[in-house]
C-alpha cells in the first residue's frame, strides 16, 4: 500500500472508441479503485464457508505445484482472488500474476491494473499474443488478428488462449489458479477444483478424475497443466456480497453511469471493448447490485459476444483450453 | 444465452445455509427432468430459456423434454444422458440449494462418488414402470458408504402405472427391505411423476387440477427437502488441525491449514501427532481482518507457537487430551474405482487429510459387490473396479487418524494410482492411545528383499548424510539421536555413526595421534558414503575439529551422488565446559588428557555449515526442527513433488 495519493489517477478516455457506445467515459482525476464501504449483511454468514473452502484450495495448489501462476483480468472475480490470496498466505501473495492483454483492453482498466499493481505489491508479468495483433510469425499467412477482420471466438482463441499457451510455454508454469464459477455457464458448473489439462489444453470433461474430500488431482505429466478454480462454488452474488464484506477495492466499471441516451449502464461482467455490453441498470452501489441480482433473470455473461457467437461456443473455447 | 445459467439465489435473513443435495439413481430413471422440473417450478430458469428450448424441441418434431434445460452440453443432448456430474443452484421459500447432478452409469462411477460424497443429503429416484435396479441398490449402498442420511426415496414415473398405489407400494417394499440391511433409513418415499410436475413442489402442476394421487397424503419432494439441515461445523468435538503447510514469507513461521473439528484458542497447549511434539499458540494471524484469540472449526487459520519445534504438513494438531489414533496398520471399509485393478501388497499413495504416505492392503477380509450385497471371502490379489472391501492397510511410517464414527475429516482416505485419485476408504475398529502415558504406539515390519535397482523408490527418499560437528559437550550425540528418532518413526532409513560405534570396532585399532585421527574420519567418511549408497541417511556425531578432514568428508560423500550437510552444532566452549558430562574438560584441564580439542588442541569453525544450531540458546526441539527443514526438500526422490518427514 505505498500509493500516494495523487498517484495514478484517472486521465480523460471521453473521446477513446471504447466510450463510443452506451457506457459513459470515467470521470478524470478519480482514483482508478472503487472503495466500497464495509458493511456486514445479515444474509453473508455463508461466506464464511466460502472463504476457509477458497483459501484451503489456495494453499494446496501453492503446496503442490511450486511453478504456478493466477491469471488476473482485473475484474471482480479476479480481485477475490488477490483478496484470498493474501488472507492465505499472510498479506503475501506467493505467487506471480498474469495479464493476458488482447490490446482491446477498456483504457480505465489498465490505469487500474498498474494501480493494483502498486496498492497490493503484485508480482505481474503482462502478455500479449504480438505475432497474432501484427500478423507476423506463425500469423504471417492469415495477417493481423482482431475484431477488426475476425468473429468473437477465432480472436478469443488466438488473443486469449494462444497467449496463454506462449506464456505458459515460457514459464513452464505446472499450474494455472482461476477465478471461474459453476454458475457462470453449464460447462464450468461441470468442473473440477484441480482440473487438468493436457499438453495441448484440452479439457477432457468426458473422463474427469475422481475429486471428493478434499483430494484432489495434484501432479501431471511435464508439458500439462493443472487448472486451480478457487472460486467454483461462489455465485455472482456471493462475489459481490464478500467484496462489501471485505471493501475490497474494484474497478469502477461495475457501476452505473449515464449513457447519452438518458438511461444508465452498468457492467456485470468484463472483457474486451468491442464485444462487451453494459446491462440497463440504475445499481451505483454495491447494495443496489446485489438488490439487482435478486430479480434479475438474465445471465451475467449475455454482454459477452463470444459465449453466443455460435450454438455451444463457449462449449468449444473451453475444451480448446480457454477459461 | 447459455443454456442452465442458474438465477441468483438471494436469502432470506437468517437463512443463509445452502443445502447440497445430491440427484441419484438409475440411468433414465429421470434425475435430469426431475432436476429440470425442479428449476421450472421454481421459477429458476433465465428469461426466455423455456420458449427457447420449446421451440426447439417443436421445430425438430420431439416432444418437449426438462431434461433439455439442464442437459446443456452438445453429448449431453446427442446421447440424452448425463455425462459428468453438474452442480446448479436453486432456491425454494425455506432456503438456497445446490442441485448436485451425479450421472448414472455404471462406468460413470467416479462421477457419482465425486457428486455425493460433498452431498448433505440425497435424492434417490426409481422409476415406478422398472422398479428397483442394479443401480438403485449400488446408490443406495454408497449413500450408506459415504455416510449421507438424509434421504428421500422418489418413484418416479407414475404418470406411465396409471398413478397405481400398489405399484408404487411394491416399489417402496422391496427397496425399503433392501434399504433396511445396509442400514440406511429413508425419511420419506414419494411417488412423483417428474414429467407431469406431480408432488414435485406441488401435488399437482396447475393449482385446482385434479390430483392424480389422492392415496397419496405425505409431503412432495421439495416440502421434504425444506425439512432437511445442512451440517453443522464440528465445534463441540475434539480439535483436530491437520497442518497444511509451515510459510515463512516474513518474521513470522506461521502454521497453515484448516480446522477440521474443535477449537483452537491462543494460549493452547498443542501436541503435534505422529511424534508427540508439543508447543503453545502464540497467535492466530490475521490480514485484514479483526485480531482473534479463537477458531472453530471450519476455517482456514494460521498461526504461530511460542517453541518452535518441528512441524511441517502432514502433522495433525490436537490437544493432548483427546488426541487421535497413531498407527501403520488399520482396518477400513474400501471401494475401489481405477482404471486398473488395487492389487495386494502393492504399494499405493495414501491421502488422509493432508497426510501422504505409501501404503500397502495386506488383507483382505471380504469383496462386497456393492448393487447385490453378495459378499465373497477367500483369497485374492486384486480388488477390482467397482468392488466394496473390508481390508487391512499398512502405510510405511504413521499414519494419524480417527475411526470415521467419530470424526469423518480424519477418518477417510483416499487411495492414488497413475496421478489419479482411484479409490477411497472409511476406517473403522481403531483403538485410542493414552498419548500421556504411550508415547508412540507404532508398530514396524519388517520388509521384503529390497530391489537393488531402486533404492530411494523403495525408501520413498535418497540416501544422504548429515555431518555433525562441534566441540566435546556441544550437543552433537543428543542430536544425532533425536535426528535418528525423528527420522526413524516417519519411515525413514537411518543411522548414527559416532564414537560408540566406531572406535570399539571398525577403528579399534586407532588412538588419538594426529595421523590417527585423521584416519578415523577418513574412514568414518567413507563408510557413511557406502550406507548412503545402500539408501540411507547417515548422521555422524565426531568432533572433526579441521576443515580439511570435513572438506574431503564432503567430497567422498558427492562423489556418490549424495546430498552433503554441514552441521554446525555451535555451542561456546564456556558452556560445553560448563556441562562436561564425562568429565573430560576437567581432566584436559589437568593436564591428563593431551591435544583436547577447545583446550589444548584447534577446533576450526565451519565457514559455510548448511545448518547452525546453537544448543546454548535453542531447545533441542527447535534444532532438531532447523535440520530436518532443511533436510526435508534435499531427500526428496526423484521425479516426486511431494516428500514429508
Amino acid at each position: 500500500m505505498t500509493l500516494s495519493a495523487s498517484e495514478l489517477l484517472l486521465p480523460d478516455f471521453s473521446s477513446h472508441p471504447a466510450h463510443a457506445g452506451k457506457y459513459a467515459a470515467p470521470t478524470p482525476g478519480d482514483c482508478p479503485a472503487f472503495f466500497p464501504k464495509k458493511v456486514h449483511r445479515d444474509d453473508a454468514a455463508h461466506l464464511d464457508a466460502l472463504e476457509a473452502q477458497s483459501i484451503y484450495l489456495l494453499r494446496e495448489a501453492f503446496h503442490h505445484f511450486k511453478a504456478l501462476c493466477m491469471p488476473w483480468s482485473m475484474g471482480k472475480d479476479s480481485n477475490v482472488l488477490i483478496w484470498l490470496s493474501r488472507k492465505a498466505f499472510g498479506g503475501h501473495i506467493p505467487y506471480p500474476l498474469l495479464h493476458i492483454d488482447t490490446t482491446y483492453e477498456f483504457p480505465e482498466m489498465l490505469v487500474y491494473r498498474d494501480w493494483a499493481v502498486k496498492y497490493h505489491e503484485l508480482n505481474l508479468i503482462v502478455k500479449i499474443n504480438e505475432d497474432a495483433r501484427a500478423g507476423t510469425g506463425e500469423y504471417a499467412q492469415r495477417g493481423p488478428i482482431g475484431y477488426e477482420t475476425a468473429d468473437p471466438v477465432t480472436v478469443t482463441h488466438e488473443l486469449k488462449t494462444a497467449a496463454l499457451q506462449q506464456v505458459m510455454a515460457e514459464h513452464q508454469w505446472s499450474a494455472l489458479i482461476t477465478g471461474i464459477r459453476r454458475d457462470e455457464d453449464p460447462t464450468r458448473a461441470k468442473e473440477r477444483y484441480f482440473s487438468p489439462r493436457n499438453k495441448d489444453f484440452e479439457w477432457d470433461y468426458k473422463d474427469q478424475p475422481p475429486e471428493f474430500w478434499n483430494q484432489f488431482t495434484t501432479s501431471c505429466a511435464a508439458g500439462e497443466h493443472v487448472r486451480v478454480q478457487a472460486l467454483l462454488d461462489w455465485s455472482e452474488r456471493d462475489i459481490w456480497q464478500y467484496i462489501q464484506r471485505e471493501g475490497i477495492p474494484i474497478p469502477h466499471m461495475y457501476f452505473s453511469r449515464k449513457g447519452p441516451d438518458g438511461k444508465q449502464y452498468r457492467f456485470r461482467s468484463l472483457g474486451c471493448w468491442p464485444i462487451s455490453g453494459p446491462v440497463e441498470s440504475e445499481a451505483d452501489t454495491i447494495d443496489k447490485i446485489i438488490d439487482e441480482l435478486a430479480t434479475t433473470k438474465t445471465s451475467e455473461r449475455a454482454g459477452r459476444a463470444q459465449d453466443h457467437h455460435e450454438r455451444n461456443a463457449m462449449q468449444k473455447l473451453r475444451a480448446k483450453g480457454f477459461m | 444465452m447459455s443454456l442452465a445459467s442458474s438465477v441468483p439465489v438471494s436469502l432470506a435473513p437468517g437463512q443463509t445455509s445452502r443445502l447440497r443435495v445430491v440427484f441419484v439413481g438409475h440411468v433414465d430413471h429421470g434425475k435430469s427432468t426431475l432436476i429440470g422440473r425442479i428449476f421450472y417450478d421454481t421459477n429458476s430458469f433465465p428469461d426466455g430459456k423455456v420458449d427457447q428450448i420449446r421451440n426447439a424441441c417443436l421445430e425438430e418434431g420431439m416432444d418437449f423434454e426438462y431434461a433439455f434445460l439442464l442437459d446443456a452440453l452438445l453429448e449431453e443432448q446427442e446421447q440424452n444422458i448425463t455425462i459428468d456430474t453438474t452442480q446448479i443452484q436453486f432456491k425454494t421459500e425455506r432456503r438456497p440449494y445446490v442441485i448436485i447432478d451425479a450421472p448414472g452409469h455404471k462406468e460413470f462411477l467416479k462421477n457419482m462418488i465425486t457428486g455425493a460424497a460433498s452431498a448433505d443429503a440425497a435424492v434417490l429416484l426409481i422409476a415406478a414402470n422398472e422398479g428397483v435396479q442394479e443401480q438403485s441398490r449400488r446408490h443406495g449402498y454408497l449413500l450408506s458408504l459415504l455416510g449421507i442420511k438424509q434421504v428421500v426415496v422418489a418413484v418416479n414415473k407414475m404418470d406411465l402405472v396409471d398413478y397405481s398405489q400398489e405399484t408404487f407400494a411394491a416399489v417402496q417394499a422391496e427397496y425399503l427391505d433392501f434399504l433396511s440391511r445396509i442400514g440406511v433409513e429413508a425419511r420419506a418415499f414419494v411417488p412423483i411423476s417428474a414429467r407431469n410436475g406431480v408432488n414435485v413442489a406441488s401435488r399437482t402442476a396447475e393449482a385446482g387440477a385434479p390430483n392424480p394421487m389422492p392415496w397419496y397424503v405425505g409431503p412432495t419432494v421439495l416440502e421434504m427437502l425444506d425439512t432437511f439441515e445442512p451440517p453443522a461445523p464440528l465445534v463441540a468435538m475434539p480439535l483436530r488441525m491437520p497442518i497444511q503447510d509451515v510459510y515463512r514469507f516474513d518474521h513470522r513461521r506461521l502454521l497453515a491449514g484448516r480446522i477440521e473439528s474443535g477449537t483452537l484458542r491462543v494460549g493452547d497447549e498443542l501436541v503435534f501427532s505422529p511424534n508427540n511434539k508439543v508447543s503453545v499458540v502464540a497467535s492466530i494471524e490475521h490480514w485484514s481482518g479483526e485480531e482473534k484469540t479463537v477458531a472453530l472449526a471450519g476455517e482456514s487459520v494460521a498461526f504461530t507457537l511460542k517453541e518452535q519445534i518441528f512441524v511441517q504438513r502432514g502433522h495433525v494438531a490436537s490437544h493432548s487430551s483427546h488426541a487421535p489414533i497413531e498407527s501403520n496398520r488399520f482396518k477400513a471399509r474400501l471401494f475401489w474405482m481405477g482404471k486398473r485393478p488395487l492389487l495386494i501388497g502393492q504399494s499405493y499413495k495414501l491421502k488422509l487429510a493432508t497426510q501422504e504416505l505409501d501404503a500397502e492392503v495386506v488383507s483382505v477380509e471380504n469383496v462386497m459387490d456393492a448393487s447385490t450385497l453378495e459378499v465373497v471371502t477367500g483369497e485374492r490379489t486384486s480388488i477390482n473396479r467397482n468392488d466394496v472391501a473390508e481390508v487391512t492397510l499398512q502405510t510405511r511410517g504413521a499414519l494419524v487418524m480417527d475411526n470415521h464414527d467419530r470424526n469423518p475429516f480424519m477418518g477417510r482416505f483416499v487411495l492414488v494410482d497413475d496421478r489419479q485419485v482411484a479409490g477411497g476408504g472409511i476406517i473403522h475398529s481403531g483403538v485410542y492411545a493414552d498419548r500421556t502415558k504411550v508415547k508412540s504406539a507404532n508398530i514396524y515390519w519388517s520388509e521384503g528383499n529390497v530391489s537393488g535397482r531402486n533404492r530411494s523408490l523403495r525408501n520413498g527418499h535418497e540416501g544422504a548424510v548429515l555431518w555433525l560437528t562441534g566441540l566435546s559437550g556441544s550437543g552433537k550425540s543428543a542430536l544425532a539421536r533425536e535426528l535418528e528418532r525423528e527420522l526413524f518413526n516417519s519411515g525413514r532409513q537411518v543411522y548414527v555413526l559416532d564414537g560408540d560405534n566406531i572406535r570399539h570396532g571398525l577403528n579399534s585399532n586407532l588412538g588419538f595421534s594426529k595421523e590417527d585421527r585423521l584416519e578415523n574420519i577418513r574412514r568414518v567418511s567413507e563408510v557413511a558414503r557406502l550406507m548412503a549408497d545402500a539408501g540411507l541417511i547417515v548422521i555422524t556425531a565426531f568432533i572433526s575439529p579441521y576443515i580439511q578432514d570435513r572438506r574431503r568428508a564432503r567430497e567422498i560423500v558427492l562423489e556418490g551422488g549424495h546430498e552433503f550437510a554441514e552441521v554446525f552444532v555451535d555451542t561456546p566452549l564456556e558452556v560445553c565446559e560448563a556441562r562436561d558430562v564425562k568429565g573430560l574438560y576437567k581432566r584436559a584441564r589437568a593436564g591428563e588428557i593431551p591435544d583436547f580439542t577447545g583446550i589444548s588442541a584447534p577446533y576450526e569453525a565451519p565457514e559455510n555449515p548448511e545448518v547452525t544450531v546453537k544448543t546454548a540458546q535453542s531447545s533441542l526441539a527447535e534444532c532438531t526442527a532447523s535440520v530436518l527443514e532443511y533436510l526435508a526438500p534435499r531427500i526428496r526422490r526423484s521425479g516426486e513433488d511431494e516428500f514429508s518427514i
